[in-house]
């Protein structure tokens, strides 16, 4: 029996969706495993999670929520504790986390603490001869590492926005353990929130992105608009040249030195399409570019492309997504 | 403030990627090697805090091959005390092997901090320091893009998504370092002759297999180029409508 433990993140109390894609990567895991392979699916809490009972519907036979007073929040100590516990108890054949702030800030804990290896930042994974293998982009996304993991359980963390939830008619049972344990040494006092409803790059369905030939900051608000027409499913990247400039926060930066990003729909509005860039955008599904250059390499990329002056496209296009969505 | 900092000798980051012929590792013909960029904040942060407390030492610690004798003088150069380099031969692809080495070499030497990059720009492990601090049972915050610390007790603050989280500590303690950090500074000529004359201990070492095999190392897919939909502000109908019809993805 090798069973698969997905681990989870909530944010006051409130399942994050990046969860979503990690039992979904964990069912991909357990049938490729074979032999029946169960999904657990593991949340750490403060007490009830909502959105838990969802999780059946992605793939989860169980649901198990560990509740602590001390787990309402990231307590990196409590939590690698109680979930290397929780997988020497279990005997799985694989870990799952995302490849998030919080998941690969655990991972390495809790793999350290079982002894055995850990792929970071997963983007497939598979199963070969009853070894996990898992593909890993290096060298600045310029090439892809493929790999074995000898042993079990294998602990891979998926890199965020390409394992597509896949929904499936079934309703997992659902328990609540409560655990013992303090938070730690290492005590997250805070989290100072981004203004509200803003999506990280790096989780966005949907990113857009803006370079220098936005000429100014306060022109990054047509982007900010078009942005919005998605309703809350779409993030504001930009380029380095524009985040060295002072324009933008280095949180939003896409590329080498940035953010790595693989979301849905990639629009890159006046960025010529650097390597350094590519590095972090190029694994998208569907990449968009406007740009006034014909000769931008960002078009050698892009999978659809518009050649004009960014400010006569953008809000042309921000009214007809605002058009579909409305 | 006595301070170990660990880094990595890697390919620098402008390197175009040559698969060599074993189609499992980096051709390295030709390829110029740098101190890991994010271990460079490490080594600027360890730098301050010992200049901020007026007394100390920075000691950095490199687990790799005789060449990586040339990373830790960068790092002497530009300000640390002395190095040990844990030599070894080979690629090591399992990430918690290369902690158990440093680990062992940094146990029981009495450091008030030990610094990490959060990663290495060639493997990406994005591991090393918070086996560390397991291995050696100590508090950790990765990630750490802002740094303050008073006495026994630190305080950082690192990004996470739609925010920035901030983490309370006490030291001794082990850091993973982020941009924002610090701007390293660059290594002076003066520190370049000194550091020829700093003490750099060499010790062979044999790290275990570990247990990930490297099967392949291939280039990325190449996108195929796409269209370009037309010119201006007409063709937005027309972007939409692929959007939808034939990508799907609105
Ligand atoms: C070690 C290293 C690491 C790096 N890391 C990164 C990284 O992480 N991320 C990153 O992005 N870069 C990175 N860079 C920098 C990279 O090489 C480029 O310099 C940068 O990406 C260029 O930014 P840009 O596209 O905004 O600007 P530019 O290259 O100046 O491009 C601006 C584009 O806007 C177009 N334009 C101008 N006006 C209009 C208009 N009115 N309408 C439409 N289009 C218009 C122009 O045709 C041009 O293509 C790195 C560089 C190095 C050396
Ligand atoms: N071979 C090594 N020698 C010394 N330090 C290392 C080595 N490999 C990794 N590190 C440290 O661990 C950090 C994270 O590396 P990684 O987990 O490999 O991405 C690096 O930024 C270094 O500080």
């Amino acid at each position: 029996m090798s069973n698969v433990l997905a681990v989870l993140e909530q944010r006051d109390g409130t399942l994050r969706k990046v969860s979503h894609e990690v039992v979904t990567g964990a069912r991909r895991l357990a049938d490729a495993l074979g032999g029946g392979a169960n999904v657990d699916a593991l949340v750490l809490a403060g007490g009830s999670v909502r959105g838990a009972d969802q999780l059946g519907g992605f793939g989860a036979d169980r649901v198990v929520t560990l509740t602590n007073p001390a787990f309402g929040g990231y307590a990196p100590e409590g939590y690698a504790r109680a979930i290397a516990d929780r997988v020497k108890a279990g005997g799985y054949g694989a870990v799952v986390f995302a490849a998030s702030a919080t998941g690969k800030d655990l991972a390495p804990r809790v793999a350290a603490r079982l002894d055995r290896p850990l792929a970071q930042d997963v983007t497939d994974v598979s199963v070969a001869g009853g070894a996990v293998i898992a593909i890993r982009p290096v060298y600045a996304g310029k090439a892809l590492l493929k790999v074995r993991i000898a042993g079990s359980p294998a602990i891979v963390s998926l890199r965020p926005n390409v394992f597509t939830p896949v929904q499936r008619p079934k309703a997992g049972i659902q328990e609540t353990v409560a655990v013992a344990g303090t938070a730690g040494r290492v005590v997250v006092k805070q989290i100072k929130a981004a203004p509200a409803g803003t999506l990280d790059v790096a989780e966005a369905p949907i990113v857009v992105s803006g370079g220098r030939g936005l000429k100014e900051p306060a022109n990054f608000k047509v982007l900010e608009a078009l942005a919005a027409a998605f309703g809350g499913r779409a993030a504001v990247g930009a380029s380095r040249a524009v985040v060295d400039a002072g324009w933008r926060p280095h949180a939003d930066q896409v590329g080498q030195t940035g953010k790595t990003v693989s979301p849905t729909l990639y629009i890159a509005v006046g960025v010529s399409g650097a390597i350094q860039h590519l590095a972090g955008m190029r694994t998208s599904k569907i990449i968009v570019a406007i740009n006034k250059d014909k000769e931008a390499p960002i078009f050698k990329v892009a999978d659809y492309g518009i050649v004009g002056d960014l400010f006569e496209v953008v809000p042309k296009l921000t009214e007809a997504i605002k058009k579909l969505h409305g | 403030m006595k301070i170990a900092v660990c880094i990595k000798r890697v390919p620098d980051s402008e390197t175009r990627v040559k698969i060599a012929a074993d189609g499992r590792s980096l051709d390295e013909a030709g390829v110029k090697f740098i101190l890991n960029p994010y271990d460079e904040f490490a080594v600027e942060e360890a730098l301050r805090r010992k200049e901020k407390a007026g007394t100390g030492e920075v000691v950095v610690l490199a687990l790799g091959p005789a060449a990586a004798q040339e990373t830790i003088r960068t790092a002497l150069a530009m300000g640390a005390d002395r190095g040990v380099l844990l030599q070894t031969e080979g690629v090591h692809a399992d990430g918690l092997e290369t902690a158990k080495a440093l680990a062992a070499e940094l146990k029981d030497a009495g450091f008030d901090l030990i610094l990490f990059g959060k990663m290495a720009i060639d493997d990406h492990n994005h591991q090393v320091g918070p086996m560390v601090a397991e291995l050696l049972d100590l508090p950790c915050v990765t990630t750490v893009a802002h740094l303050e610390i008073d006495g026994a007790k630190g305080t950082a603050e690192r990004e996470v998504e739609g925010g920035v989280e901030v983490v309370e500590f006490p030291l001794p303690a082990v850091l993973t370092t982020d941009k924002g950090l610090n701007e390293p500074r660059y290594p002076a000529l003066k520190g370049i002759m000194a550091a020829k004359k700093k003490p750099l201990d060499v010790k062979p070492t044999a790290p275990g297999p570990g247990a990930i095999e490297i099967l392949a190392l291939t280039p990325p897919p190449e996108r195929q180029a796409g269209k370009i939909v037309g010119e201006g502000a007409a063709a937005v109908p027309e972007l939409v409508r692929l959007l939808r019809e034939e990508a799907k993805v609105l």
